[in-house]
């Protein structure tokens, strides 16, 4: 293999690359990048870039002496077209084409958007620094989806004095990620810190002065962030052959097709710790991924290796951080193990089948959630790990 | 090789601990914190998958 393509420049793509110049490989690495930035992070966007901690020279992933190290053939400020894999050729926007011998996409995801004009996303550097200039003390903010990613831009937006209303269309915000109880202990924060909470509302359409509800109550905003989830970019790979559905689906061993790789939040891969096929938007799994699909790629057919990772996230809110791994979706039982969900301080485990299939913590200790990381690597048993008369929190 | 920690990037979430758990810990904040700053030939590949897998990109590893 003298020619790779690593198609998308940041966490996952970046880990790719870096990953097959480790393992030695020193034939060309083609990496193109949408964006006109050299790789950076995207999880201080919604925190330290959102509130004005850090400025934009401290989001590079690596230094640019370290990227010259990789010696790639960098294209960045170009999106990428098309896929032929007969051909083995990928096609940019700026009319060239990448020929190669292995390819790795890693295209992330966009945000999802709502009917009208002028609202807020949170997905780049760019959107990050056009929200921050917006917000200050006593501007009306609506927030559009109460998930991580919201309630992380509400906390501060919050902290700096602007009005914040959040909207919410489930009863009960994240309840499908990390069960009722601890989605309605989350919400709680936000408003003991002020701000406006609304459920089971949804909003239909961005106006010219904010929202309008499906009831076609409208609310008034200086600004509207819409956080509602994102979309796999995988457009560019219609009628490539490729299997596409919610992500790019591949195997356990994040393969789409002969030499053809996935990683990061646009894959939709086989996780074989949990049985089941998963897309994870994580800043965690997209390096993670990143490595593996890289090795996997230069492996011989038996020396590859599954891509079996507990999952794991974190989320800064006002004072609080939330730190979880494993897979919480689907769960059947919520039981607080350790500490106490009304002092905001414990370690919540999940339940999937007869195993421990997550573990969240609120407030503790690094090691206190570190041993639940095993137990769920591990496929542990749930009723020879939790202690018995150990209340379910809820399902 | 040196490995170089900025931990007031650090966002607490252990897994350089989990990659090289012989170069790296967590304080009860579960800030990252360095067990040595040179590290041996058999540790090497363990932090450069540290490296990899911070999701703050705190960590570095330096030197020839």
């Amino acid at each position: 293999m003298r020619r790779i393509a690593v198609v998308g420049a940041s966490a996952a793509g970046l880990s790719a690359a870096e990953t097959l110049r480790r393992e030695g490989y020193d034939g060309t690495i083609t990496l193109v990048g949408e964006e006109p930035e050299p790789p950076y992070d995207r999880p201080p966007l919604s925190k330290q870039v959102l509130a004005a901690e850090w400025e934009r020279d401290r989001l590079a992933l690596r230094t640019s002496a370290d990227l010259a190290a990789l010696d790639l053939d960098l294209r960045l400020g170009v999106e990428a077209t098309g896929l032929e894999l007969v051909s083995r050729t990928v096609e940019l926007g700026d009319g060239s084409e990448v020929p190669y011998d292995g390819l790795i996409i890693a295209t992330g995801v966009r945000p999802r958007r709502l009917p009208g004009e002028g609202a807020h996303v949170l997905r780049t550097l760019d959107d990050a620094l056009m929200l921050r200039e917006r917000l200050s003390a006593g501007r009306r903010l609506v927030v559009v989806g109460a998930g991580f990613l919201g309630a992380e831009a509400a906390a501060v937006a919050r902290r700096l004095g602007a009005e914040v209303t959040v909207l919410e269309p489930a009863a009960v915000p994240l309840a499908h990620a990390v069960g009722t109880e601890v989605g309605r202990m989350l919400a709680q924060v936000h408003v003991d810190r002020g701000v406006g909470l609304r459920c089971g509302v949804t909003v239909t359409e961005v106006t010219e002065d904010g929202v309008r509800l499906s009831g076609g109550e409208e609310i008034e905003a200086d600004e509207v962030l819409v956080a509602i989830g994102s979309l796999p970019n995988t457009e560019w790979l219609e009628g490539s052959g490729l299997t596409v559905g919610d992500g790019l689906v591949c195997d356990q061993y994040c393969e789409a097709a002969k030499n053809v790789y996935a990683a990061g939040d646009v894959a939709r891969w086989y996780n074989p710790l949990f049985s089941t096929s998963m897309r994870i938007e994580h800043r965690t799994n997209a390096a993670e991924q990143g490595m593996a699909a890289a090795r996997n790629l230069l492996g011989a057919e038996g020396a590859r290796k599954p891509f079996a990772p507990v999952p794991y996230f974190w989320s800064d809110q006002y004072d609080m951080k939330i730190q979880a791994y494993g897979f919480l979706r689907g769960h059947d039982e919520v039981a607080v193990v350790e500490g106490d969900l009304a002092q905001r301080r414990f370690v919540a485990g999940y339940r999937t089948g007869d195993r421990v299939s997550g573990a969240l913590a609120v407030g503790m200790p690094p090691k206190a959630i570190r041993r639940w990381r095993q137990a769920i690597a591990t496929g542990a048993a749930w009723h020879a790990t939790v202690p018995t008369g150990v209340p379910a929190a809820d399902v | 090789m040196k490995v170089e920690l900025e931990a007031d990037k650090c966002v607490a979430s252990g897994q350089c601990v989990v990659a090289a758990m012989d170069v790296f810990d967590q304080d009860d904040d579960g800030i990252a914190i360095l067990l040595t700053e040179q590290v041996g030939d058999d540790q090497i590949d363990d932090v450069k998958e540290a490296v990899a897998v911070c999701p703050a990109a705190a960590i570095r590893l330096v030197g020839a």
